[in-house]
């Protein structure tokens, strides 16, 4: 099965329960631990591993195609604003890369509400927020009205 | 009454309702609060916006950006490039709205945090090719949501939309939407006076590649269940060309995306013995759909007819050369991190297989087809356009407006405008916002009633299945088959073997014909009366149920539209055997369809296609 949990790891948290795009993570009422509950609807996303605190959760390719012996795990640190992973082949050979995931504090983003509200006017402009300054173009692209054939 | 059918309802009410929060949504959020700053912003989302839809795991690159400030492209380009690829028939207005402001959007990620590689020599944005600009993108999606969650009023996360509301004094006018919490099993009515629908694409119409565990495995998430469509359709708002089916030239099983691979890591596509396949099929190509077959660079249909055709010869494996581009390290952290940040299971393919890229090519294959409106394809709604430079027959309003009062499309779900991926779906979901607070102001105290019979129709409807599974498990021992009702999964299968078998599927190499097609309705007819005996065990269960009524309603658009138009306008995305060539004089025009829910009747038209850009 695509993910799968490792039953010492898990505490029963309930966050990839809570991140899972497929809804598929649940905890099982047994072990309170979670486990993927329907594979064939799991996309390999990664979602609920990076978000496992306990890194309890790991994938083994889909049996379809993929022969065992793989692993690709991953680490994802939201305050050092980096991803990295752990390639291991079925025949042992390993690659590592570590790439970057966010410029600027998590949180930092500034709401639309905190500009200055714009002229009600420019509500029946083409114009969204922000422009033109945002475009870095003096101003936006048109075009001549369009002449519609007659008959 | 089932289990868990006693659910409360709940109401929530609103002045903009978002349904989905991925890409077309959090732009839809982020522009209505810009100009509606006292207006009540609902979004609501079946799964948790913070990575959801199809950029949940993460992007490479952003597809679609101009750089007019470095006059490397302007909107009147790219508009061309997207007619040329999708053989002629795009709606240009659409197209050059997105293109013209999308760059302002992509800034915009830039500011808010979203790593985007620079080219050290000059500074500007790292180009992956003409239109595609490369990022570090595993938290694409959270930093959009950060975004999306300040902007809106209340974010409902895990609320399975299942229809669209409509107003009790006019029939095409919407009031909101309706959903089940996946959770708690809450029945919620969300009443608004302006809707905006990014409930994102299709997969999972047709049958996969992968049919066991690895069925999960699409190109295009198994959790894009043509909600867009399967919400859209019951209204009566016109869809058009849902005919217009995508098939993708990927990496064999795990699917990863090809273009890096292509444009920037110059990799290249040959057959099992080595040999550079697609200029051979110029001619033949050529014999099928005229000057389209001249059109720089070769449309994305026409590329996959070529490999279609080495595959027949029985040319395959077709394989991806990646030896020769990853001669640097930094080329080579390029090419995995294509996929670790998109589509981890190559990555987990390559691993299980022992293949390194660095050392052998890597086999290519076509996918089974999907249904999107965002990509090299453009199913979807017939929606309003730009009201300074649309065709006077395309504007009745307000832009991004579908034909129905009130309803607003973005991203996936609008028809005509493709090539806008990520950030160009964003610009339309912030088009769309602008336009439905416009709307809503003008709408001043005429807000839309919803029907209090029509709400207790619904909530009956939607928890049905969990009463069928009720009732009929108990007739049998055990296991999954049951003589009165079938599972989610089991009706899905049908459908994807049907649409598979009879609409152009893999497995026939995406040939169908008029027989075909009507042996596919009338199948697809009875799939639809099996729907009221779905089985749903729990919640989840029962989401399953709602995303297969949504499924198999955009498969029947899917197969009128390919009846419909009698030629083969994309070969290499499906063939009508029947009309085996491009029939310019006849069907240089968009399909549309109408449903009406009542009879079940579909109305099919043409509608022109409109040159607005020499
Ligand atoms: C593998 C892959 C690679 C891609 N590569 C690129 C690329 O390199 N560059 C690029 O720019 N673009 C790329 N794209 C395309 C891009 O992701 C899409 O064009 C874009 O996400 C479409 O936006 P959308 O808002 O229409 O749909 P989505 O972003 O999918 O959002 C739809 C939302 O609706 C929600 N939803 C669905 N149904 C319901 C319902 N019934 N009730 C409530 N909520 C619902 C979903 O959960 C989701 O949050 C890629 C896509 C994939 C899958
Ligand atoms: S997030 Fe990790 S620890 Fe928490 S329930 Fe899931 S697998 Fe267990
Ligand atoms: S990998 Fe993705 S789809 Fe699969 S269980 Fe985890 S979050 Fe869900």
């Amino acid at each position: 099965m695509p993910t799968f949990t490792y039953m010492t790891r898990c505490d029963g948290c309930g966050q990839c329960v809570d991140i899972c795009p497929s809804d598929i993570m649940h905890i099982d009422p047994v072990t309170r631990r979670s486990y993927n509950t329907e594979p064939n609807f799991c996309w390999e996303c990664y979602a609920c591993v990076k978000a496992c605190p306990q890194h309890a959760i790991d994938v083994r390719g889909y049996a379809d195609f993929a022969p065992l012996g793989h692993s690709v795990r991953v680490l994802r640190e939201e305050a050092k604003g980096t991803i990295s992973w752990k390639i291991r082949y079925r025949d042992g050979r390993v690659k590592e890369f570590t790439f970057p995931i966010r410029t600027t504090p998590w949180g930092s983003i500034k709401p639309p509400s905190d500009y200055e509200a714009p002229d009600a006017n420019d509500l029946s402009s083409p114009m969204l927020a922000h422009e033109p300054a945002a475009l870095k173009v003096a101003t936006l692209p048109t075009l001549p009205p369009f002449e519609q054939k007659k008959g | 009454m089932g289990l868990f059918s006693s659910g409360k309802t709940r109401f929530v009410d609103s002045d903009i309702l978002i349904i989905g929060g991925g890409f077309g949504g959090c732009g839809a959020a982020y522009e209505s609060r810009y100009w509606g700053r006292n207006l009540n912003i609902v979004i609501v989302e079946k799964a948790n916006i913070e990575r959801s839809g199809a950029v949940a795991q993460g992007l490479s690159a952003i597809n679609c950006y101009m750089g007019m400030q470095w006059d490397e492209n302007q909107p009147d380009d790219f508009v061309r490039y997207a007619r040329g690829d999708l053989m002629g028939l795009v709606r240009e207005d659409l197209i050059f709205d997105i293109a013209r402001h999308v760059d302002a959007t992509v800034h915009k990620f830039e500011e808010w945090g979203l790593p985007i590689l620079k080219d050290p020599k000059t500074g500007r944005y790292m180009r992956e090719g003409k239109w595609q600009i490369m990022i570090h993108g595993e938290s694409y999606k959270p930093i959009i949501a950060e975004a999306a969650r300040k902007s809106a009023t209340k974010v409902y996360n895990r609320i399975m939309v299942t229809h669209l509301l409509m107003d009790r004094a006019r029939p095409n006018r919407v009031a909101g939407a309706v959903g089940f919490n996946v959770r708690d099993g809450n029945f919620y009515v969300f009443r608004a006076k302006a809707v905006i629908v990014g409930a994102g694409g299709a997969s999972h119409i047709y049958r996969p590649r992968a049919v066991g565990e690895g069925m999960g495995r699409t190109w295009y998430a198994p959790w894009s269940s043509a909600s867009a469509y399967g919400l859209l359709i019951p209204t009566g708002a016109k869809m058009i060309q849902m005919e217009n089916k995508i098939v993708l030239a990927r990496f064999k099983d795990g699917y990863g995306p090809v273009g890096a691979w292509f444009l920037l890591l110059k990799s290249y596509a040959t057959n099992a013995y080595g040999e550079k396949y697609e200029a051979s099929w110029f001619d033949q190509i050529k014999s099928l759909v005229g000057k389209y077959a001249d059109t720089k660079p070769m449309p994305t249909c026409l590329r996959n007819h070529a490999m279609i055709g080495e595959m027949k010869a029985g040319k395959g494996p077709i394989y991806m050369q990646t030896q020769e581009g990853l001669d640097t390290k930094e080329k080579e952290e390029t090419g995995w991190e294509d996929f670790l940040d998109m589509t981890i299971s190559q990555a987990v393919v390559w691993a299980s297989q022992n293949i390194d890229p660095k050392e052998k090519p890597s086999e290519l294959t076509l996918s089974e087809p999907y249904v999107m409106g965002s990509h090299a394809t453009c199913s979807g709604a017939w929606v309003s356009g730009p009201e300074d430079l649309a065709p006077e027959d395309y504007q009745w309003g307000y832009n991004r407006m579908t034909t129905v009062e009130g309803l607003f499309g973005a991203g996936d779900t609008v028809g005509g405008s493709a090539h806008k991926f990520s950030s160009g779906s964003f610009t339309e979901g912030r088009l769309a916002g602008k336009s439905a607070v416009k709307y809503v102001m003008d709408l001043k105290d005429d807000a839309p009633q919803v029907d209090e019979a029509q709400i207790k129709k619904l909530k009956e409807l939607i928890f049905r299945p969990l009463e069928n599974y009720q009732v009929g498990r108990n007739e049998i021992v055990a296991g999954t088959v049951a003589p009165g009702y079938i599972t989610p999964l089991q009706g899905l299968q049908r459908l994807e073997k049907l649409m598979d078998e009879y609409v152009g599927g893999y497995s026939t190499f995406y040939i169908t014909n008029e027989p075909l097609l009507n042996r596919a309705l009338e199948l697809i007819g009875m799939l639809t009366e099996d729907l009221e005996h779905i089985g749903a065990e729990d919640l989840h269960q029962l989401q399953r149920a709602w995303e297969l009524h949504h499924r198999v309603l955009t498969a029947e658009a899917v197969a009128r539209h390919t009846l419909f138009r009698q030629e083969t306008r994309w070969p290499g995305y499906y063939y009508r055997a029947d009309h085996p060539k491009l029939d310019d004089a006849e069907w240089h025009v968009f399909t549309a369809s109408e449903y009406d829910a009542k009879t079940g009747d579909w109305r099919m038209s043409k509608l022109p296609v409109h040159h607005i850009i020499k």
